[in-house]
């Protein structure tokens, strides 16, 4: 998903530059990278106290209208007019066959109106497609331009509250509006407790400095993000899920309650049913390297006669864990945790053993 | 008396008695980030000037790094399979990558000292 021209600027660009980060192009955006900390401390960073992501390259969709509930049962797999107001959920923008076009949280605000948090790389799409679906209803689907930051660790909630905004009554997935313009979760994508906050711009800067003169916190570049996230087993769009893949291959069944999927609403249902009747081909799993090479997604997997038996789909170096850590496909009689197989690197045929995930415990404030 | 040289690629390597030691440059080192993985050819290995001979890994991507000039290796440095961030703690030292014989000596004409590289950086 990432460009080789960044065309997109963060708002806080020149925050970043101050701070010294090294920016790099990710879908479409210049994003921080690495400040000069360096990935490694960033994620421990993270894991021990708390850590500020500018994710404002992630786009907000505002849903709402009398039918916006109905229009976003029918455009994801969710029971939008079951879900309770200021409660969030993960789920996904699938097409005709279902496969996924785009992961999303979204969060119902109130009677008729929604938030929908899409990746970055997908936004326009997602907004397109939203906007097709909507045609059918009475709702509006807004592109919404805001700064948005991410707080992520156990110190987060006291770093907030220390910052002037007390959010400990949220527990982990759900969300409000505390302000015009702002919209708060207790959500995000390392695996640890924290929040994600958009606001306006100008709110923005000063909110951001505020926390960053917590000695507890200090900014965290897209590197960490990666190796966070994909110590916590969570998905990367693009490349561990795509058009190519389904929830149910993905290991991502959970976020489809029974009773969506027997009411059967959302697109690319009856196409998801069959593959639910059938059984998934191939699974995601997680996958742990033996020794301390790490290997990189698009590795093929082999199995112990050489057979093909799947693809790393994300992979990298797990700073809290101290080992190599990786995603990937394989097939489904071959999902089973402690499988050996093996990934080819280089010419290499290394073990690698399918591991349970997350590789690091979720540490979620459930309330 | 030995001299260093250095490539476009970001390598380094100090010349005694027709041995080279090769490494990367600082420079290369800061902008790869925490290294913890190198993967080093074996001794006895031929390689040509621009063979990928050598990968260092960072937490997030792999990066090839290549002969620099024509030779055998002779060495490599054992200290990094244990401790890869050598490489960013000391680039242009102890961590080192590998050592070889240089079969055309005329190869380091091509090469820039250490006041070009500089330059190039600047």
């Amino acid at each position: 998903m990432s460009g080789a021209e960044a065309s997109r600027h963060l708002p806080l660009e020149d925050m970043h530059e101050a701070a010294g980060a090294r920016f790099g192009a990710f879908a479409g955006w210049h994003m921080p990278i690495t400040y000069p900390a360096g990935v490694m401390k960033e994620h421990l960073h993270v894991r021990e106290k708390a850590g500020l992501f500018d994710i404002s390259h992630m786009q907000l969709i505002a849903v709402e209208g009398p039918e916006s509930a109905a229009m976003l049962s029918r455009a994801s797999p969710i029971d939008a007019e079951g879900l309770p107001a200021g409660q969030s959920k993960y789920t996904f923008l699938l097409n005709e066959r279902a496969g996924i076009i785009d992961d999303l949280i979204i969060t119902r605000l109130g009677g008729d109106r929604f938030m929908v948090v899409a990746n970055a790389g997908n936004a326009a799409r997602d907004k397109t497609e939203f906007e097709s679906v909507a045609a059918d209803f009475n709702c509006s689907v807004t592109a919404l331009e805001r700064v948005f930051l991410a707080l992520q660790g156990p110190a987060a909630e006291s770093a907030l509250k220390d910052a002037g905004l007390d959010f400990g009554r949220l527990v982990f997935m759900t969300g409000m509006e505390p302000q015009p313009g702002w919209f708060i979760s207790r959500s995000g994508y390392t695996g640890e407790d924290g929040f994600e906050i958009a606001l306006p711009s100008e709110e923005a800067r000063p909110l951001a400095e505020k926390l960053l003169a917590d000695e507890r916190v200090m900014w965290i570049g897209l590197a960490a993000r990666d190796s966070l996230r994909l110590e916590a087993g969570l998905c990367l769009h693009g490349n561990d899920i795509d058009e190519s893949t389904d929830p149910a291959s993905a290991a991502l069944l959970w976020a489809i309650p029974k009773h969506v999927r027997e009411a059967a609403k959302f697109r690319g249902a009856e196409v998801f049913s069959s593959i639910l009747q059938k059984g998934a081909d191939e699974k995601r799993v997680g996958l742990k390297p033996e020794g301390r090479q790490p290997v990189r997604a698009g590795a093929p997997i082999v199995d112990a006669d050489g057979k093909p038996a799947g693809r790393v789909t994300s992979g990298g170096f797990g700073p809290s864990v101290n080992h190599p850590v990786a995603m990937g496909y394989v097939p489904k009689s071959l999902a089973e945790p402690g499988t050996r197989l093996f990934a080819e690197v280089r010419g290499n045929r290394l073990p690698i053993d399918v591991h349970p995930l997350p590789f690091t415990p979720h540490r979620y404030r459930k309330g | 008396m030995a001299k260093t040289y250095f490539t476009e690629d970001h390598e380094w390597l100090r010349v005694e008695n027709g041995i080279a030691t090769v490494g990367i440059t600082d420079y290369a080192q800061e902008q790869l980030g925490d290294l913890v993985f190198v993967d080093l050819p074996e001794a006895g290995k031929a390689v040509s000037k621009g063979d990928a001979v050598a990968v260092v890994e960072s937490v997030k991507a792999a990066s090839d790094v290549y002969a620099p000039v024509d030779g055998e290796v002779t060495e490599r440095n054992q200290e990094l399979s244990s401790d890869p961030s050598l490489v960013n703690s000391s680039a242009e030292s102890n961590g080192w990558l590998w050592k070889m014989k240089l079969s055309d000596e005329s190869q380091l004409d091509g090469l820039m000292d250490e006041a070009a590289y500089k330059a190039k950086l600047a």
